[in-house]
Order: structure tokens, then sequence, then C-alpha cells
């Protein structure tokens, strides 16, 4: 039986929402598709009467900045992104996070949006997303409203947006700016299972220096105090969530002062669990600590220098 | 239905295709364009890679709609001009030329797929269009890749005959000519002595329709009137089968027939060793991919449908979920009729005293191990076509067309089962998409002829990668538990060992594959004492069978691992530990097997030393970061030629002779990737003094081609390259004596040189001499069946087989000590062939080789859970892709062996068995764990470190 019986590809929003108004339930948004169709081939979704493809949809498919913040559609493919000057300089980490997503041919047609939409916990875009404290704007029948993006996740691959009447259109976020720096780093397993073990996104906006001291002896180098931080860490829960705990142990310090602290709060807010096939909650347990490690000085390195060099991409 | 308009290679084109379609469906099936593969259908192999205004995406889930408008680019538009095959291009094949090939210029072809046939970069050929395509978006946006640039384009695009390095010196070289530059030169050594073409660097004849898409294999063949076949599977592991009713889907319009075992008129069961198969189950089902019913239906849809209305009533039983279940008093036995229950065999060796070895031990060690089942993961399923008896001129008799590894054991199963002659069924194998042993048991042979025969047309049966995930048989998991004596020199004194083994529900080829497991269990050593004991058992799990290596990938992984416990433990070096008890000429086996020549064993562990005395291998220790360790580790291995153990070995081609100057060698023997097609015309072409490029190689028609035997036990260039020899040398002496006769020379003066026939100072074209044959009216052809050296069953001492391959390989890893991560950085893997034949397909062999062992060892596991695979799409069954592919450094040794053709004898398992230990035993020597259990898990070996334990299970 076919997995869907019409396919549509419409040229405007109003386009794409009224087609599936017509349909009342039975259509579905589409974007990439690398997601979605295999989930219906293999069964894990139903079949469904039609298909709204939302990619030939201009305004969904454009990167763009004004007054230091970035918009992007959401049918921006994960090759477009990664690829983005803008986006390499003022949104590293999710040029990094986008650039490990499935190999090459899935990066050029899968989605941002199907990304979110998805709702994994450990969607590496989204993870991105959640550091870059991003908004989302979802059009419905009633009209266009923003939404933080936190507030989409409902349940493992259950998003508050109805794929079957709304639309996600397309994703605004502050552009990484002076004095900030961000970073994005994941662990997978080489065998079975392509999510990652655990993925985890940082942003940080650092303050001026000062002395450190470290241990007894007093540290010469100047390192800046962390004045904001954000960090995303996955899956470690239902949804994609802050390390608040984490968070607050940087705040107002410097990352070699607070580094320890941060990572025992990390290890003590969470609670990972064992995924059968893929990772046990111990293994993920270290693994937070290690992505911590691995990540935080190096947002922390990019907002000093203010320049980044994305890390990892195309090969993890 | 709607209209799609895009342009292909250059083409304009419209055509009508219902809205569910794919891309690779509208190419595949509405345009023809056959090149593109489908290895999938979930966007994980990438073979199917075509360009969509330039951009590489994968066409199996590409909405075909989604390219409306745009610009498509498939392997068929790379080149301008259809490429000189020597039969007709795609589409206008003819049953008797489907598989035959013959060496042709490169001139017409885009510079990737040219230098993908020069550097080697072709073998099995299923996955070259992806690569190719995906390798020409790639040089568009870069024009000097390097190999991470080559790495991350091609990181999705899977090649599992792995031939990995030679696919980036091919990217790069085509790179340089596309910037206008020389391409770059092929790397492959020649053999030591080459001859006039065997040991040179070669083309592969079949390579030039593999680069162009042309190549036909079995889904590629699609006859007037064809439907579609598909296979309802069991929906418990273990179950007894109350009732089938069918009714309701033969009832369903469109469905041609719906069969059942009580529809098969002859042998129900088949199987390659004892016939405990059923084609379809009947009483019982035994694993989760048994078939219950099969339909033939118009389309793909109408068949699926079909399956949900077929109703089976089961009463499920207890699950048998591997051997120490199965052995257990109270198990549920899966054959009620086998003598044994579920021990389908237990093997011994016993040789001299296992008590008195160990009592002349200084040192015992004993361990345990664990290997997992794996997957061949062939990028190209499963596919056969029946076409029924009488169908047309073509088919007067029932044919099969099937991608095989043993045509003329599937004529006899096919033929059995419906209760027909022999001589009745004709299997016509196209090419075959890789095999790895996974390709010798049938699969869906015997149902497309009982769907045929009863439809009266043609059923295409496909299986799809799920299907073929779940149903064949796969490589044996073992326990192995080895206690190893020795002497404070060194000198092993006594080797126990004890296996088990998961043969999975049907017997498959255990029996053999578990004898190597078990013989080969003392590693390529000198055993004085030694008793082995090998329990192979029937569970609920899918089938066990044959897989390169042959078991011997698994009690290799456990014996080098020991003999590295050895001599750390003696304090002594590695590599002298081994050289002091390896095999040498004037030894014995444990199996009682006299060495009188050809052990290369200590040539390649000196080899060893020597590469890695070197200052850059020694310079590759030191790694940038102190959480990255690194060392290497060592590991050698053998691994018989040919099917041994008292079974008769012989292979039989036939060779003829033209007036035009040509020869072709016919023969059933499977061209699975390993480059069988290039040897047969290498040794055809030596013998008879002929132009390489005149040699025609005709494979695998059961009506066309004589016997050349099962293709496994790396045995094809010995045996069957043996029966092209002795064949081509018979007719270089009849028309020896034909021309000594014509120009009144003696026969022995005569000598044929690059087609030309020389005597006395004349010479004469060589068709001119088979014009001279023809003639007195002789035959053109000879017909000769080699049978090789004699065998002996294992306990009876004398010869097991008749030659051994050796190998040592030295393995550089880096172990994260934060992570657990293990990466491969470079391999040194040393080959003791006899003769390189065919050095580009030994280059080939030697390094895809290395890649499986290294899947095997880091990333490949096939789960099952109570009988329920979970490894059940590729998405969870990872093969190692180009980004694992480490510095791979190829040496080969040649010791030869007399009854082989030139001295070769057989490398295509050998050069995978010793990386999985060499790579475990680098990890130990860098981080101090040792990995008793397979895949390595870096979850575990991390646990391992952070706990301070010095072993991972």
């Amino acid at each position: 039986m076919a997995l869907w019986t019409t396919y549509y590809q419409p040229a405007t929003v109003a386009e794409g929402l009224a087609l599936l108004a017509h349909h009342e339930g039975a259509a579905r948004v589409v974007s990439g598709g690398t997601d979605l169709l295999l989930e219906m081939q293999q069964g894990h979704k139903p079949p469904v009467a039609a298909l709204v493809d939302v990619t030939s949809i201009a305004e969904m498919g454009t990167i763009g900045e004004q007054d230091g913040r970035i918009q992007l559609g959401a049918a921006v493919t994960h090759t477009h992104i990664v690829k983005s000057e803008l986006l390499v300089q003022r949104a590293t980490c999710l040029v990094e996070s986008c650039g490990v997503i499935g190999g090459p041919q899935v990066r050029n047609v899968a989605t941002l949006g199907g990304n979110v939409a998805h709702a994994l916990p450990a969607a590496d875009g989204t993870t991105a997303l959640v550091v870059l404290d991003a908004e989302v704007e979802v059009a419905a029948s009633s009209g266009r409203s923003w939404h933080s993006i936190l507030s989409l996740f409902q349940g493992p691959g259950k998003s508050a947006v109805d794929h079957s009447r709304e639309l996600i259109t397309r994703f605004r976020f502050q552009s990484t700016g002076f004095g900030e720096g961000t970073a994005f780093k994941r662990i997978m397993r080489p065998q079975g299972v392509a999510l990652p073990i655990l993925a985890c996104a940082v942003w940080l906006k650092i303050g001026p220096g000062r002395s450190v001291t470290n241990g007894q002896s007093l540290d010469t180098a100047v390192q800046p105090i962390i004045d904001d931080v954000r960090i995303c860490i996955g899956p470690v829960k239902p949804t994609p969530c802050r390390a608040l705990a984490a968070e607050a142990a940087l705040r107002g310090r410097t990352l070699t002062a607070a580094l320890d602290d941060c990572v025992t709060a990390a290890r003590a807010e969470f609670v990972p669990r064992t995924s059968k096939h893929r990772a046990t909650a111990e293994y993920r347990l270290e693994m937070i600590e290690v992505l911590l490690r691995r990540s935080l000085p190096l947002a922390l390195q990019r907002a000093v220098t203010g320049t980044a060099v994305p890390e990892g991409v195309g090969l993890q | 239905m709607a209209i799609l308009k895009l342009t292909v290679n250059g083409q304009a084109q419209e055509v009508d295709v219902p809205e569910s379609w794919y891309l690779a469906d509208v190419l595949r099936q509405k345009l023809g364009l056959t090149g593109t593969k489908i290895g999938c259908n979930e966007a994980e192999c990438g073979i199917c890679t075509v360009l969509v205004d330039g951009v590489p995406v994968v066409s199996c889930v590409y909405p075909a709609l989604k390219a409306n408008g745009r610009v498509v680019e498939t392997i068929e538009g790379l080149v301008s001009q259809p490429a000189n095959r020597d039969h007709q291009s795609n589409g206008h094949w003819s049953i008797d030329n489907i598989h035959q090939y013959r060496p042709t210029r490169l001139d017409s072809l885009h510079p990737l797929q040219r230098e993908f046939v020069r550097h080697g970069a072709v073998q099995c050929g299923f996955c070259i269009p992806g690569l190719i395509m995906t390798a020409k978006a790639l040089i568009a946006e870069n024009p000097q890749p390097d190999d991470h640039a080559i790495h991350v384009a091609l990181k999705d695009t899977y090649c599992r005959c792995a031939g990995y390095p030679a696919i980036k010196n091919a990217i790069k070289s085509a790179a340089a000519v596309m910037r206008g530059e020389e391409p770059l030169p092929v790397t492959v050594p020649q053999s030591k002595e080459p001859l006039q073409v065997v040991g040179t660097l070669v083309n592969r004849p079949e390579a030039i329709a593999k680069v162009t898409g042309e190549a036909i294999f079995t889904d590629d063949i699609n006859l007037p009137g064809q439907l579609v076949g598909r296979t309802l599977r069991a929906a418990h592991p273990h179950a007894r089968i109350v009732a089938i009713d069918t009714s309701r889907a033969e009832a369903l319009p469109g469905v041609h027939a719906v069969l059942t075992s009580k529809d098969i008129p002859g042998r129900i069961n088949h199987g390659l060793v004892y016939y405990d198969w059923p084609a379809l189950a009947h009483g019982k089902v035994r694993f989760l991919g048994d078939p219950v019913a099969v339909v033939a239906a118009d389309t793909a849809e109408i068949a699926a449908a079909a399956l949900e209305l077929i109703s089976v009533t089961y009463e499920p039983l207890p699950v048998v979920d591997g051997p120490e279940a199965a052995l257990t008093p109270d198990a549920p036995i899966v054959h009620e009729d086998w003598e044994t229950g579920n021990l389908l065999k237990h093997i011994k060796v016993r040789h001299n005293d296992i008590e008195q070895g160990f009592a002349e031990a200084d040192l015992i060690v004993e361990r345990t191990y664990q290997t997992a089942t794996t997957e061949h993961a062939f990028l190209e399923p499963e596919c056969a076509i029946g076409v029924p008896a009488g169908f047309d001129a073509d088919h007067p008799k029932l044919t099969i067309y099937v991608g095989s590894q043993i045509p003329y054991a599937d004529r006899n199963q096919v033929a059995a089962c419906l209760n027909l002659p022999d001589s009745d069924v004709r299997i016509v194998s196209p090419l075959v998409g890789g095999g790895f042993g996974g390709k010798e048991d049938i699969a869906g042979q015997v149902h497309v002829a009982l769907l045929a025969e009863k439809t009266g047309r043609p059923v295409k049966m496909l299986y799809r990668r799920d299907e073929s995930l779940l149903f064949h048989p796969k490589r044996h998991a073992t326990i192995i538990r080895m206690k190893v004596g020795a002497k404070r020199d060194g000198r092993l004194t006594a080797v126990q060992a004890e296996l088990y083994g998961d043969g999975g529900a049907y017997a498959s080829l255990s029996d053999k594959v578990m004898t190597r497991a078990t013989t080969h269990a003392t590693g390529p050593y000198i055993t004085p004492h030694a008793k082995i004991d090998c329990y192979v058992c029937y569970t609920n799990n899918p089938p066990s069978g044959a897989f390169r290596g042959f078991g011997v990938t698994q009690s290799a992984f456990a014996v080098e691992q020991t003999m590295d416990i050895l001599a750390q433990e003696l304090g002594l070096d590695r590599l002298e530990f081994r050289r002091r008890n390896a095999m040498r000429v004037g030894e014995t086996t444990a199996t009682g097997q006299l060495l009188r020549e050809s052990v290369g064993l200590p040539e390649t562990l000196d080899t060893i030393a020597e590469q890695l005395a070197r200052d850059d291998n020694q310079a590759l220790l030191k790694s940038d970061r102190p959480h990255l360790v690194r060392a290497w580790g060592i590991a050698s291995s053998y691994k018989n030629t040919g099917l041994g153990g008292g079974a008769p070995d012989k292979s039989a081609a036939l060779v003829e002779v033209y007036a035009d100057g040509t020869a072709e060698v016919r023969t059933s023997a499977a061209e699975i990737g390993q480059g069988l097609v290039t040897v047969l015309a290498q040794i055809t072409a030596e013998e008879l003094g002929l132009p390489y490029g005149q040699v025609k190689v005709l494979l695998s028609d059961t009506d066309l081609t004589p016997d050349g035997g099962p293709t496994t036990a790396s045995r094809q260039t010995y045996v069957t390259g043996n029966a092209a020899r002795v064949a081509a040398g018979l007719m270089r002496q009849t028309l020896s004596s034909v021309v000594a006769e014509r120009l009144d020379v003696p026969p022995g003066s005569i000598r044929f040189e690059e087609g030309l026939i020389r005597a006395n100072g004349d010479q004469i074209p060589f068709g001119q001499a088979v014009a001279w044959l023809k003639a007195e009216g002789r035959e053109p052809s000879v017909y000769h069946e080699y049978m090789a050296p004699k065998t002996q069953p294992l306990g009876t001492g004398g010869d097991m087989h008749f030659a051994f391959s050796f190998a040592t390989q030295a393995a550089l890893v880096e172990v994260d000590l934060e992570t657990g991560e293990v990466h491969v950085l470079k391999v040194i893997a040393v080959n003791d062939v006899g003769k390189a034949v065919n050095p580009v397909g030994l280059q080939g062999q030697a390094e895809g080789g290395v890649m499986m062992g290294l899947g095997n060892a880091l990333t490949e596991a096939f789960i099952v859970e109570n009988g329920i695979p979970f490894t059940n799409v590729l998405a969870r069954y990872k093969m190692p892709s180009i980004k694992h592919t480490p510095e791979i450094v190829s040496i080969i040794v040649e010791q030869p062996t007399a009854d082989g053709p030139y001295g070769a004898k057989g490398v295509g398992e050998l050069s995978s068995i010793p990386t999985t230990p060499a790579i475990c035993n680098a990890i130990y020597n860098a981080c101090g764990v040792r990995v008793y259990s397979l895949p390595v898990d870096q979850d575990k070996l991390l646990l391992a470190l952070k706990n301070g334990r010095d072993a991972c299970y």
C-alpha cells in the first residue's frame, strides 16, 4: 500500500496551510523526509493521504541577519547551514551540530525544521538551538506566533506543533556577538543506532578578566569571568533541556575556577538512563563530564578570540 | 498519478508516475536507467546516490515529485557514448551472454570511471555508480580533494568489498586528470616474478560495465508479463503451525498464486550439507525468517496486501536463544528428528596426549572469549527471477536468474524441490553484488521456480534489506574456552579448546564452518598435544553459515590474544614467541598433516618485524594529546584453500578458440568481486600466448558453462584457475601439433607469443592456426575437469587440506582514555599467497579483508534477542565506512604451492582473519585492557579503565 496518495509542493506558507486544512488532519508536513519517510516505511508512523512538502516555500529557505539577530527558514538544509559563513562565525555550535547529522546526502536534503519537528531529546541541531535560546515561528490557520524552542517538546518524538495542521516556518536567535562563544560536541557509538550516545552544546558570554587562583599557587594568567552561560545536554530527559545547575556553577566565575564545580553539578543534576544497545547510564554520566570539559574551553576560547573554526564537521 | 518533468542526463523527460514513488523507482522502472542501484531503501548505504541540480541525494528515499523541474545526473550520463562492451549494451543483452566479458579499452570513459578501473577500485561493482556520482559532486566543489575531504564526502556511501584505499586513489587520480594533470600511477605491487600476463597489472574485464552502469545484476532484468513475488515469514521464532488459510489472499484481484509447503511437488527441504531446511515451512517454524507462504501478484502493493490476508494459526513454543541454552537437558528441541537433539555436531581434534602436554608446560593460560553474530551486508540484496519452461524462445526450460555463489547446487536444489531432472532447470547468474559466503544457500530460487511454473509467467522476488538481514545465514556467534601450555622458552606444549557455536535454525554449512574453527584453533603453530572440542547447536536464531573466514575468524580472535598473553607472561617478544612456534615445512599439524611445502608464515613474521622496526612506523606511536594512547598489535593466521576434509574438490572449464584470434573460457564459478573473471582471462591468455584483451570469459550459466563448484573456501583461483590452465594448455598442444604438421616443424620448436605462433623463423597469426584446426574437422575447444589433490576427513590423519595460506598483520590503534573510543590508524598486512596471479585484485582482497576484519572488531554485531533480531535494519548494523579506513600497507609473500596454478593459493578469506585479533592485541598494548568479547565496546572499555580492570567482557 502506498505510504501517501498525493504529494504537494506549495509555494507559499498560506498555500501550505490551506492544503493541510483541506485534508482535515489527514495530511502531514514533510521537509527533507529523511526521518519521516523512513518511519512511515518501517511502520513506525501510519500512511497519510497527502504529504505537504515545504521545501519550495521561498521564505522558509533563507538565512539572514538583521540587527544582531539571525533568522533562518525551517526548510534550510543542513548543508546550507554548514556552508553559511554567517552561521560559521555567529552560530558556530549550530554549524557543528548540523555538520555531524547523517552523511552528506542526507544533509543535502534534511532540514533544521525537520530536526526540530522530530522532537528527539538528542537531536543535534535542536541541542544547538536550545543554547542559542532560539525562538520558533509556527504558522497555523489562526496566524503566526513565536515560541521558545523548549516549549515545543512534549516527549520523545512528541512535538507541540501539530504537523497535520501547522507549519514550523522560521527560527530566530541572537547572533553570537562580541565576547560570546559557542561549541557543540557529541559522542557516538560505532555499532548500531545512528543516534548519539550524548550530545552537548554550550553558549557563553564573558566579562572582564581577573587573575585565577589555581590551588595554592597564583596562576598569573588572566582569565575572563563567565557572565552568562547556557548548556544543553541530551538525551538526559524525555525532552531537550538545559543543564541549569551546571550553568549556575559557572556564572560569575572563571572557567578554570568553576569547571570542576560545573561538572559536579551536571553529574548531580541528571540521572541518565541506560538505552539498550546504545549506552549505559554509567557511561553517559562519564560522557557528561567529558563533553563539558571539551566544549566549555572551546567556547571560551572562541569568546576570547572572537573567531571560530568549526570542529568535527562532516566526520563523526 | 502525476506528471513529472525533469531533465535526466541532459535529456528532457516527461513521465506519468504514482505520487508515492521515489526518484530511484522512476530512474530504474520508467526510464530504464538501471545503473542506479538500490541497496537498502533506508538512506543508509548511499549507493543509490544521484545528483539533483548537482547535489548528491539518496534516490531511494527522495520523493520523485521533488525532482520536478530539476536536473538529474546518473551514472549513465557520465560517458557520452556507450562503453564498448563486447555484447550489446543495457536492455539488449541476450540470455546467452549476460555474464560474458572481455577486457576492453578505457578511452571513451569519464576520468572518474577510467581511474576507478585503473586503480582497482571496482570489485563486485554494485556500489560503484553511487560512489562515482558522489565523487563527481565532490570534485566539482573541490578540484583537489585530500583524504579528509574524500572521507567527509563519501562517509555514507558504502562499499562492502571495502576497497576504500583504491577508491581514494581513483578519486584523487580522476581529480588530477580533470585539472588537466597526469593521472596518478597505480601503486599496486606486481608479482615478484611476473609471467607474460599472470602476475602483471591488468584491468578487470567486467569493470567497464560496472563503472558505466551497464553491468547487469539480477534486479536489472525485467521480462514481459513479469509478476512480483513476496514471502510471508514466520510470526514467531519457534512455533507449531496449526493451520494456514490462504483463501482470502487467493481471492484478492491481481494475485496469481499463493503457495505453501503442500504445493511443493518434490523434496520440501533443501540444504548444502543436510536437507533440513524447508523451502516453505511445514509443521513448525524455527526462526523468524522461515518462509511460510509465497505469493505472486501483479504489483508489489498487491503482493504485500496478499501477505496480510494469509492467516496462519501458530502454537508458540519456547525459544532456544543460544548454544548453551540449546544444550541444557530441558531445552526445547528445534529439530525433533535430529538424532543428537539440539547438538548439530560435536567436532573433535585429538592429537597426542593433552595431559602430558600440560604436564610439560611451565605456564598454562586459560581464557574464555566470545564472538558476535555478524552479517555479510552484501550491498545487493538477494534477488531471483523464475521463468517457466516454454515461456519464450529464450526459455525453453525452467530458468532461474539469480546472483549465486554456487549455480550448480542451486540447479540441483531447485530441481529436487520441483521434482524435475537437473537437466530440466537452467540457472543463469548475472553479476553478484557481493557474497562473502552469504549467497551460497537457497534464498528465493525455489520460490520463484514454483511460482513461475504455477502462474506460467516470469516472477521476480527481490528481498527488501530487512528481509535480507532476517533471512540469510550469518557468521556463527561463538564462545571459545582456551587452555594453552608453554615452556619457559616459549615453545607451546598443549592446546586445549572448547568451542560453542550458534548454528541457528538450520544446518546450512555449520558443520564445515565449525570444523574449520576447530582445526584452526591451534593457530598456525606447532602444537605437540591438542584436544579440541566444538559443539555447534541448533537454536531459534537465524541460521549460521559461510562467511569469509569460515570459522577461522572466530578461533583466531581467541588464539592470537592467548598467544600474546603467553608471550607477555613469559617475558618474550610477541613476534619472537610466534616465530619459535610457527608452522614450517617438515612439521605436522594437530590434525596430522605433514607440511611438505609452501609455508610462508616465518617470512610473514620477518616482514612484519622489519616493518615495525622502521623509524616511521615507530614514530607513529607518538600522539599529540595525553588522553590518546597508541600501540601496535600483531596477529598471525592461516587458512586452508579449498574444501578439504575428504570432499572431492573439482572444477571444470572449457576453453574455445576462434579463427579471429580470440579465445573464450567458460565455467560456472562466481565473480563476487574477488576478480575471478580477470584471473581466468589472465591464465587463458598466458597459456595460449594471447594478448590479455583477446580472451573472453563466460561465467555461471548451467546450460553454457561447466561446473566450477562452489565459490567458497578461497578456492576458485586454485581449482577453477587450474581447470582453465590445463584446458588452455591442452588447446595449445593441439594447435602446436596442427601448426607443426602444416609448417613441417617439430612441435617442440613452436612458441605462442602475443597472439602469434612462431616456429623456425616463420610466424602465423593465432587465428590462422585455429582455422587450420577447424579445417581438419577438429573441435576448437577443450573441456577439462580438474581434480585438486585428495584430502582426508578430520580424524583420519593425513592431509586434511591441499594448501594453506599464511598471514601476519600489525595494527596501530589509538585509544581515547576519556571516552573508550578506538581508532585504527594503520595496518600492515602481509599475505603469503603462493603467487600473485592478479595483483590488482589481490590488493582489493587484502585491503577489503582488513576493512572487514576491522568491522568485525569494532563496528559489527547482529543482535538477536530471544530469537528476534534487534538489528533488523541497516541503520542498526554498521559496517566500516571510508571514514574508518586506516592507512593499509599490503605486502605479498610468494611461497608457491606445487599444485596451485603458477604456485597460487587462496587469499580471499585469509586477508580478513588476523585483523580483529591484531586490533585487540593493540588495544591491550595501548591501554592495558584486554577485550574478550566482540565487538569492542567503548562503553565497557571505558568503564574497565575507570574501574582499574584489565579486561572487558
